[in-house]
């Protein structure tokens, strides 16, 4: 039986049912993921434990009500969110001992929910990366392609999906890291609006930017996710006090009436490889079959989406990142010999050695934008063209319900390619990191594969808060069989 | 914009970063390609516009004033590189 091929609340369903074993779901996915791991890297650790779980489910009475849809189901998480007694690494010699003294409020709230964390995934060092290829634990490959990236940082959760070795994934999205290795793996990968999965118990990178985001082949699945994980919590003071909607619940209802605003200096952008901007017109085309209203929507100023982002986005890193002093926790390295102040260098080396270039190169840029003399010229400046995308962004939703896009500019590449030019990396982010700035929700959508057998992808934003109308839009999308969720098979 | 290795000697410790002098000048070259970048900003009409540090404008995010269990000594010092199952040690400030 390919369990890789049934949706997760389908897998929960027999599971509830009797139809299907518990720890037999649990015991086919850590094969399967011990199995393909050793290809791919997904992830950085694979846990046994959760057998133990899923037996107590199976010896639990049908009589006993569930405790979600998603009760039994496996899934792996991202190696930034802290579970208690478990390594949390970061994907960085910094944190490659550090166990975690409590657990994230979102995999709380997944574990009280009964789904099964069977892995670590893979990421980029700090979540600071577009392709998996800045992990101190070694890239990730795409299971389309195991020459090319699966994207980042969340790269591991992405391929772990795409292989079939866990129905769920959970990422995090600071600037697209949820949003591209989705459209890169050809799955489905939601940023919320800001604040509305706590934030508690996630390693930081930029606060006003990270997002915990559900991922999934099947958009129901991912709606069960965020359900879970959703809603306000009083160990995050940023976390949104607003009632979660029924995701679940709304998926199916008609389109009718729906404004979709198509962002022309997205879709036209001369970086935006032509399969690309085809997947957009397929998506387009559906959406009005499914009766929805089109409407060109020009959004001038995301152009400086991304020198805005690498401004604010480094700032807070190295703001956050200061903790890292081989003090309370993580690597220590030895002072050197006859200097002033062995703490100071005590310090300066295990920053040195712990961190990888990525991370230092972040830490430099924010460190610079926020010192004496450039604060106002660079950190300040940015924070203001922020509010003003973030006002443009608002001021379109006033006229459409959805915007349509693409999610990157291209395919998954080589790995490789980017890795000796941060700007052209960068660039992978340009139509992403608007929805943070901006903190509204967008979705990561396939869009069925290129010639080379490679997964494309459409990005769909929405109004704070309006992740129902964004996942129900997917969910069509996906009963219209614009995309057929479909596992990667390899030799 | 032109950074100098010595600016950037600078801003390395501030972060209490160290670099090799070859890690320095790849770094520069990388921070200053960066820079450049960015400061297309520059470009940007601000006049009169407030900043924006966070996407919402939540206010008076408070709970009750109520006496909670915290992280216990024990497991906060779990993690420490060293420790003398009272306080963190580090080495001294001044050798």
């Amino acid at each position: 039986m390919e369990l890789e091929r049934l949706s997760a609340v389908e897998l929960g369903r027999r599971i509830a049912a009797g139809e299907l074993k518990c720890s037999e779901v649990v015991r086919y996915f850590l094969d399967r993921s011990i199995e393909r791991n050793a290809a791919l890297n997904a992830l950085i650790e694979i846990d046994e434990e959760a057998l133990n779980a899923a037996e107590e489910i199976d010896r639990r009475s049908s009589r006993e009500s569930r405790r979600s849809p998603l009760e039994g189901v496996p899934i792996v998480i991202k190696d930034i969110l802290c579970m208690e007694g478990k390594r949390t690494t970061c994907a960085s010699r910094m944190l490659e001992n550090f166990t975690a003294p409590y657990t994230a409020t979102a995999v709380k709230r997944l574990l009280d929910g009964g789904v099964l964390p069977i892995g670590r995934a893979n990421m980029d060092e700090f979540a600071m990366g577009g392709s998996t290829e800045t992990s101190y634990f070694g890239v990730t490959r795409n299971p389309w392609d195991l020459s090319r990236t699966p994207g980042g940082s969340s790269g591991g959760s992405a391929a772990a999906l795409a292989a079939g070795m866990a129905p769920l994934a959970v990422g995090t999205d600071t600037g697209g890291s949820v949003r591209q290795p989705s459209a890169y793996c050809g799955v489905v990968g939601l940023k919320p609006t800001y604040g509305r999965i706590s934030r508690y118990g996630l390693v930081a990178f930029a606060s006003s930017l990270d997002q915990v985001g559900p991922m999934a082949h099947y958009v129901e699945d991912v709606a069960a996710l965020l359900q879970l994980m959703a809603g306000p919590d009083g160990r995050d003071s940023t976390s949104l006090p607003a009632a979660v909607d029924d995701y679940l619940g709304a998926l199916g209802k008609p389109l009718d009436g729906l404004r979709v605003g198509v962002i022309s200096e997205h879709v036209e952008h001369p970086d935006v490889a032509p399969e690309v901007r085809q997947a957009v017109q397929r998506a387009i085309t559906h959406l009005t079959d499914l009766g929805a209203a089109l409407e060109q929507v020009h959004l001038a100023l995301t152009r400086y989406a991304v020198p805005t982002y690498y401004l604010v986005a480094p700032s807070e890193a190295s703001s956050n990142l200061s903790r890292y002093d081989g003090v309370h926790y993580g690597y220590r390295d030895r002072p050197a010999e006859g200097v002033e102040s062995p703490l100071v260098s005590m310090m300066s080396r295990t920053r040195s050695h712990g961190f990888g270039d990525e991370v230092k190169r972040r830490v430099m840029l924010g460190t610079f934008a926020l010192s004496a003399g450039y604060y106002d010229a660079y950190y300040k400046k940015a924070l203001k063209v922020r509010r003003m995308i973030a006002e443009e962004m608002r001021r379109a939703f006033e006229r459409v319900d959805v915007l349509v896009g693409p999610v990157a500019p291209t395919p998954a590449f080589s790995l490789g390619e980017n890795a000796d030019d941060p700007v052209r990396m960068y660039l992978q982010d340009q139509f992403t990191v608007a929805a943070n700035l901006a903190g509204i929700p967008a979705l990561a959508v396939p869009a069925g594969f290129n010639d080379q057998g490679l997964p494309l992808a459409v990005q769909l934003q929405g109004a704070p808060l309006s992740e129902a109308t964004l996942l129900n839009v997917a969910y069509h999308l996906q009963q219209n069989r614009f995309f057929v969720p479909r596992v990667a098979e390899w030799k | 914009m032109q950074l100098t290795i010595e600016q950037v000697r600078k801003v390395a410790q501030l972060a209490r970063l160290e670099f090799t002098e070859e890690q320095l000048e790849s770094f520069s070259a990388q921070l200053a390609s960066i820079i450049s970048f960015v400061e297309q900003l520059k470009d940007v009409d601000t006049e009169g516009v407030e900043v924006l540090s966070h996407p919402h404008a939540l206010q008076d995010a408070l709970r009750e004033d109520e006496v909670q269990e915290g992280l216990s000594r024990q497991a906060a010092l779990a993690n420490a590189p060293a420790h003398d199952g009272e306080c963190f040690l580090v080495p001294p400030v001044l050798g």
